[in-house]
């Protein structure tokens, strides 16, 4: 096991520029909160409490999987296609594990991270959901599922476009559909088993629970780490591939 | 140190290594010589682990390249053609990195980055982040990292490509003191003068395929140690005499302006090829 070089320089990136970190990882899911929350929702009233509380932990699934997906896929792929630092690594005695590990681990600290501080804005302005540590394992679990699918994406990607259109096509429309700005059960039928299937609506169903103080919808958390559990081993594999 | 037999890579049709065989003992400096797109970089991408071989088995540091790859990156430094440094990091991070990734203990570590920064010129640069570095720093900070976690066997793709002349003589006399402490390196490039002076045995690669292999001196020697030129005229067909003195005889009935001249390796490329390397 020798992961730790890889967040060791993860790390060093993020403390000489703290504030552009900061910033990337707020400012999404603010404009959510603004908009979705604040400006929507503060009149609006979803089953027994306002809108407001309803979204937060949707915003909070989306807040991580941004987070952690994103960022590591477009450093990824970078690295793989023009800075070419990845083969620096695939040419010292670290194994591909250990490569998927780091970058997937770097994406559950940036993931957690943002969610956390999400958390905070939630709780200076006033919005009170139960939190528990279960809450954060699952964000940390979410968090984990998705850095973990960004290096499966960045790995299978040949160009820049392969990545974009992978975001278009496939992490758009998750970040509006899966139960993040509402129930998946108002849907027809069709759409709701299909909303089923994205990973991103376990996060929210569990977290939207968890906030309501019952208990953590037990199917949900299973498939989540099922996802996780899949997506890793699929970086795994396609880091030792390239290699 | 290296043995490779028949090694071989397709990319879709094209054999860009076809069939090379060679080995390099230790303390051996090993060149690669050949135009651009004989194969150099791929030869080299196998030897490293970055690329799979299509046929043909290679053995570095007595490990497979194919079966063992981690015994393989253990034992091998590479210094890779393309910059690929940590633009953002100090020196003396990208090198900290590199002890890490190959777990150094960190009083090694600091004390190897002190040294190396020290050989290569870059000491007084070590807190200064890489994007700030000339090419030929950036040159000279990628070969300290190749370094690092010293490596018994060193591969450099084209150490010295696009640095103007001073920098690559500097470049040159770290390459002579490595191979004074006796570290085996395998080198391409395809400036002849480099090959030359630095290595005791030099392949040469045309497309995909050794077409010589042997001492530069003894290459020299097979096409006959000494050549004319006629200063202004190039319609003259290159010959090679085996002294000074046959030569300055043949050039007599040839033209006035004449020089005599020993023979390089690109006339030992020229020879077999009929083309220059350098194009
Ligand atoms: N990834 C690749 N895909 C397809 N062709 C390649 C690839 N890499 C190299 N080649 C081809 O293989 C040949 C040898 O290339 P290379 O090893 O880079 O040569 P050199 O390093 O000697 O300049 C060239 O014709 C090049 O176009
Ligand atoms: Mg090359």
């Amino acid at each position: 096991m020798n992961f730790y070089p890889i967040i060791w320089k993860e790390l060093k990136l993020i403390r000489k520029k703290p504030w552009r970190f900061l910033a990337s990882s707020l400012v999404m899911p603010l404009l959510y909160l603004v908009t979705f929350g604040w400006g929507l929702g503060r009149g609006m009233n979803v089953g027994g409490g306002t809108y407001l509380e309803f979204v937060l932990p949707g915003i909070l699934a989306l807040s991580a999987m941004n987070n952690s997906f994103g960022p590591v896929s477009t450093s990824l792929n970078i690295s793989k296609l023009y800075t070419k630092t990845i083969e620096e690594v695939l040419v010292s005695p670290v194994s591909p594990w250990d490569i998927a590990l780091g970058r997937t681990l770097s994406g559950l600290g940036r993931g957690l991270f943002s969610a956390l501080m999400l958390v905070l804005v939630a709780l200076a302005t006033g919005v009170h959901l139960h939190y528990s540590v279960l809450f954060f394992v699952v964000l940390a679990l979410t968090s984990f599922c998705f850095g973990a699918m960004g290096v499966a994406a960045a790995m299978l990607a040949h160009s820049h476009e392969d990545m974009a259109n992978f975001n278009s096509f496939f992490i758009i429309p998750m970040s509006f559909l899966a139960g993040t700005f509402f129930s998946p059960d108002r849907l027809p039928q069709p759409f709701q088993s299909m909303i089923m299937v994205y990973p991103l609506t376990h996060a929210s169903i569990v977290l939207r629970s968890l906030a309501a103080g019952n208990g953590p919808a037990m199917g949900s958390v299973l498939i989540l780490a099922a996802y996780a559990a899949m997506f890793f081993y699929l970086a795994g594999r396609l880091v030792k591939k390239t290699a | 140190m290296i043995n490779i037999t028949n090694l071989t890579r397709y990319f879709g049709t094209l054999a860009a290594v076809n069939a090379v065989s060679f080995s390099v003992g230790k303390g051996e400096v090993f060149g690669l010589l050949g135009p651009n797109g004989a194969g150099k970089t791929t030869t080299i991408r196998m030897l490293t682990t970055l690329l799979k071989p299509s046929e043909g088995t290679a053995l570095v540091a007595g490990y497979d390249v194919t079966t063992d790859p981690l015994e393989v990156r253990r034992a091998i430094g590479v210094v890779p053609q393309m910059l690929n440094l940590d633009i953002d990091l100090t020196c003396a991070e990208n090198l900290e990195y590199h002890g890490r990734l190959h777990k150094m203990e960190p009083g090694d570590r600091e004390a190897r980055i002190e040294e190396l920064l020290r050989f290569v010129g870059l000491w007084d640069k070590k807190d200064t982040p890489v994007e700030h570095l000339s090419g030929g720093m950036r040159r000279r900070l990628l070969i300290a990292r190749g370094l690092m976690h010293r490596p018994q066997v060193v591969f450099m793709d084209e150490p010295t490509v696009g640095l103007d002349p001073q920098a690559r003589r500097l470049i040159w006399g770290f390459l002579e003191s490595l191979k004074r402490k006796g570290i085996t390196i395998l080198l391409t490039t395809h400036y002849i003068e480099e090959a030359d002076a630095l290595c005791d045995r030099v392949a040469i690669l045309q497309t995909g395929r050794i077409i010589a292999l042997d001492s530069p001196t003894v290459l020299k020697a097979g096409v006959g140690k000494y050549s004319i030129e006629c200063l202004g005229r190039h319609d003259i067909p290159r010959k090679f005499f085996p002294t000074r003195e046959e030569a300055i005889d043949a050039s007599r009935e040839v033209c006035e302006d004449i020089v005599v001249r020993e023979s390089t390796l690109e006339d030992v490329f020229i020879n077999l090829t009929g083309e220059r390397i350098d194009t």
